[in-house]
C-alpha cells in the first residue's frame, strides 16, 4: 500500500529516518553479523588464536546429545506453556463474553496481570510452591507427597511451566475476548435457534470463527515461552536442578556469559535467529489473513 | 439469558480473578510478617500491621545482596520512561518519513527497520555485549536504554495509521499552507493519539520488566533495576529475608500495574486493534 499524496524533498525524510536506522544498524545488524561470523570461528584453549572453522560449530552442536536434549526440552516447555496459558485464557474469555453483572470489574481483574514482570511472577510462585516456606509446597509435604522442585527434575519443570503460563494468561485473555466480541451476535443467535447449545455450539460455531486469533496467539505464545521466560526460569530454578529446566535461551546464556564458549554460544544464537525468523514469517502470514478477513 | 449458565460464568470468572489476586494478597501480607516466622514456614494470609515498617526500611536501606529500593525504582522508572518515549518519538518520525515522503533507498530503509523484528535481544546476547563494550556503553544509563529503543513494531503500527489518513485531509492541510512539521503536529499526532497512549502502556511495561538486558550491560549495583534487585535478593538463598523480598516485589509491581489500570481502555483497544 502506498500514499498518492506526499510531500516533496528528500533531505527532511532522510533526517527523520536516520535515528531509527542508526540504532538498527548499530545494535541489531552489526551484532547479528558478528554472531554469524563468530559462529564460524573457534578460539584455542589459551584464548590467543581465533581461527575460521566454517560450519564446524554447527555440526558439533547438532551432534551434541546435550544440545539435542535442550531442543527437545524447550519444545516441550513452549508447547506446554502455550497450551496451558491459552486454554485457561479461552475459558475465562468465554465466560467474560456474556451480558452478566460485574463484567467490567471481572475484566479489570483479569487484565491487570499483564503488568507483572516475569521475574516478579517467579517470586509469587516461590511463595506458593517453595518446599519450606511456600503455602502449597509445605502442604504437599505435610500430607506425605515429597515436594522439592530444587531437587526433583519433573517438579522443577512443572513449576517453571506453571509460573510462565500464569503470567501470560492476561495477554491471551485480552485477545480472546476481543476475538469473541468480534463474532456477530446474529450468528450465535442463529445457532441457538437451531438448537446448538453449550460446548457443542462453542466447538462448531464459535471456535472456527476464532481460529485466526488462536493461530496468532499460538505464535506469540511460543515466542514468549522461548524468550521472555528467561527471568522466570533463572529466578525459580536457575535452569536446574542440573539441566532439568535449561531452555535454549538459558543455555546460550550459560555457555556464552558464564562459561565463555563464544563460538558455540554464537552458533546457538544463529540457530535461535533462524527459529525466530520462521516464527515471525508465520505470524505475518496469519496477521495478513487476520486483517485481510476484516 | 439463562440463569444457570450465568452462575457458571460468575464462578469461572471469580476463580480466574482469585488465581491472580490470591498470590498478590499473599505477597502483600507476607511482606508484613516476621522473616523468622516465614522461614519456619508460617506464611499466612493475615497481614501484621506492625510489620508495615518494612516498606520504609527496604526503600531507604535495601536488603542483603541489594541496595536501597528507592534507587532501583528510580533506575527502573528512568529506563521504562526513556524506552517508552524514545521508541514512540523515533518510530513516529521514521514512519512519517516512510509514509509521506519519497527518498532514495526508502524501501531499503524500511526493510532494514523491519528486520529488527526478527532479532530479539535474547538471540544475540554475546555479540551485542561486544558491540556495547566497543562503544564504551557498559555500565551506563544510555547503554541500558538506547539499544532497546529501536522498534520495528511501533514503526509498522504508525506507518499503518498514517497510510490510512485520507488524501483529502492531506490536500486540505496543504492548501491551508501547512508544511511538513505543522502537518505532523496538528493532524497526524492528534489522529494517532489513541495509538500513542496504547503504545505507551505496552512499552512502559516492556521497559520496566526487562531482565536479561540490564543483567548483561549493567553490572554496577548503582544501575540495578528493581527487577534485577529482586532476583539478586532471592539468589542469596541461605539468608533470604523473605519479608524484604516480598515488600520489594510489591513495590516493583505497583508502577506498571497502575499504568495498565489507569490506561486500560486505550491499552486494550490499541493492543487488539493494532497489529501487536
Amino acid at each position: 500500500m502506498e500514499r498518492r499524496t506526499i510531500f516533496s524533498g528528500w533531505l527532511l525524510p532522510v533526517v527523520l529516518v536516520l535515528p531509527q536506522l542508526a540504532l538498527t544498524v548499530v545494535f541489531f545488524l552489526w551484532p547479528a553479523g558478528q554472531a554469524i561470523w563468530s559462529s564460524m570461528t573457534r578460539t584455542d584453549a589459551f584464548g590467543i588464536r581465533t581461527m575460521f572453522v566454517g560450519l564446524e560449530n554447527f555440526s558439533d552442536l547438532f551432534t551434541d546429545p546435550l544440545y539435542l536434549d535442550t531442543i527437545e526440552r524447550s519444545v516441550f516447555f513452549c508447547a506446554a506453556v502455550a497450551a496451558l496459558s491459552m486454554g485457561v485464557a479461552l475459558v475465562l474469555a468465554s465466560a467474560a463474553d456474556r451480558e452478566i453483572r460485574f463484567r467490567g470489574l471481572y475484566r479489570v481483574l483479569l487484565v491487570w496481570p499483564y503488568a507483572i514482570a516475569p521475574a516478579v511472577a517467579a517470586v509469587l510462585w516461590i511463595l506458593l510452591l517453595h518446599p519450606q516456606i511456600g503455602l502449597i509446597g509445605r502442604w504437599l509435604n505435610s500430607i506425605g507427597i515429597p515436594w522439592d522442585y530444587k531437587l526433583n527434575d519433573t517438579q522443577a519443570m512443572l513449576v517453571v511451566i506453571l509460573a510462565s503460563a500464569w503470567k501470560q494468561v492476561s495477554y491471551n485473555f485480552i485477545f480472546f475476548l476481543a476475538g469473541l466480541q468480534s463474532i456477530p451476535r446474529a450468528i450465535i443467535e442463529a445457532a441457538r435457534m437451531d438448537g446448538a447449545r453449550g460446548f457443542f455450539r462453542f466447538r462448531t460455531v464459535v471456535l472456527p470463527l476464532l481460529m485466526p486469533t488462536v493461530f496468532f496467539l499460538l505464535v506469540v505464545n511460543l515466542v514468549y515461552a522461548a524468550f521472555d521466560t528467561f527471568a522466570t526460569i533463572i529466578a525459580l530454578t536457575d535452569g536446574g536442578p542440573g539441566k532439568a529446566t535449561e531452555t535454549l535461551v538459558v543455555k546460550v546464556y550459560r555457555d556464552g556469559v558464564v562459561n565463555l564458549d563464544i563460538g558455540s554460544s554464537s552458533a546457538q544464537s544463529v540457530v535461535l535467529m533462524a527459529g525466530v525468523i520462521v516464527l515471525t514469517a508465520l505470524q505475518f502470514r496469519f496477521l495478513g489473513r487476520r486483517s485481510g478477513g476484516g | 439469558m439463562n440463569g444457570r449458565t450465568d452462575w457458571f460464568a460468575h464462578l469461572v470468572l471469580c476463580l480466574g480473578a482469585l488465581l491472580f489476586l490470591l498470590p498478590i494478597w499473599l505477597v502483600i501480607s507476607g511482606s508484613t510478617l516476621d522473616p523468622a516466622a516465614i522461614a519456619r514456614g508460617e506464611l499466612s494470609l493475615v497481614p501484621r500491621l506492625s510489620g508495615l515498617g518494612v516498606y520504609a526500611s527496604v526503600l531507604t536501606q535495601g536488603s542483603p545482596g541489594a541496595g536501597p529500593v528507592w534507587r532501583m525504582l528510580m533506575v527502573s522508572a528512568g529506563m521504562a520512561l526513556a524506552i517508552a518515549f524514545g521508541k514512540i518519538i523515533i518510530s513516529v518520525l521514521s514512519a512519517y518519513a516512510v509514509a509521506f515522503f519519497r527518498f532514495p533507498f526508502r524501501m531499503t530503509a524500511f526493510w532494514i527497520i523491519f528486520i529488527t523484528l526478527m532479532l530479539p535481544v535474547e538471540v544475540r546476547i554475546i555479540p551485542t555485549y561486544t558491540v556495547m563494550s566497543n562503544l564504551g556503553l557498559i555500565n551506563t544509563f544510555p547503554g541500558l536504554t538506547v539499544p532497546l529503543i529501536a522498534s520495528a513494531t511501533a514503526t509498522l503500527l504508525f506507518r499503518q495509521t498514517f497510510l490510512a489518513v485520507p488524501d483529502e485531509l492531506f490536500e486540505a492541510a496543504r492548501m491551508d499552507g501547512a508544511g511538513p512539521w505543522r502537518f505532523l503536529r496538528d493532524i497526524l499526532l492528534p489522529v494517532s493519539a489513541a495509538n500513542i497512549a496504547a503504545l505507551f502502556v505496552i512499552l512502559f511495561v516492556y521497559g520496566w520488566n526487562q531482565y536479561l538486558w540490564p543483567l548483561l550491560v549493567a553490572t554496577d549495583p548503582k544501575l540495578d533495576t528493581i527487577v534485577i534487585g529482586i532476583v539478586k535478593m532471592i539468589g542469596t538463598e541461605t539468608q533470604t529475608e523473605w519479608n524484604r523480598v516480598m515488600a520489594t516485589a510489591v513495590l516493583a509491581l505497583l508502577p506498571p500495574v497502575m499504568v495498565v489500570m489507569l490506561m486500560q481502555h486505550w491499552f486494550v483497544k490499541g493492543l487488539t486493534e493494532g497489529d501487536k
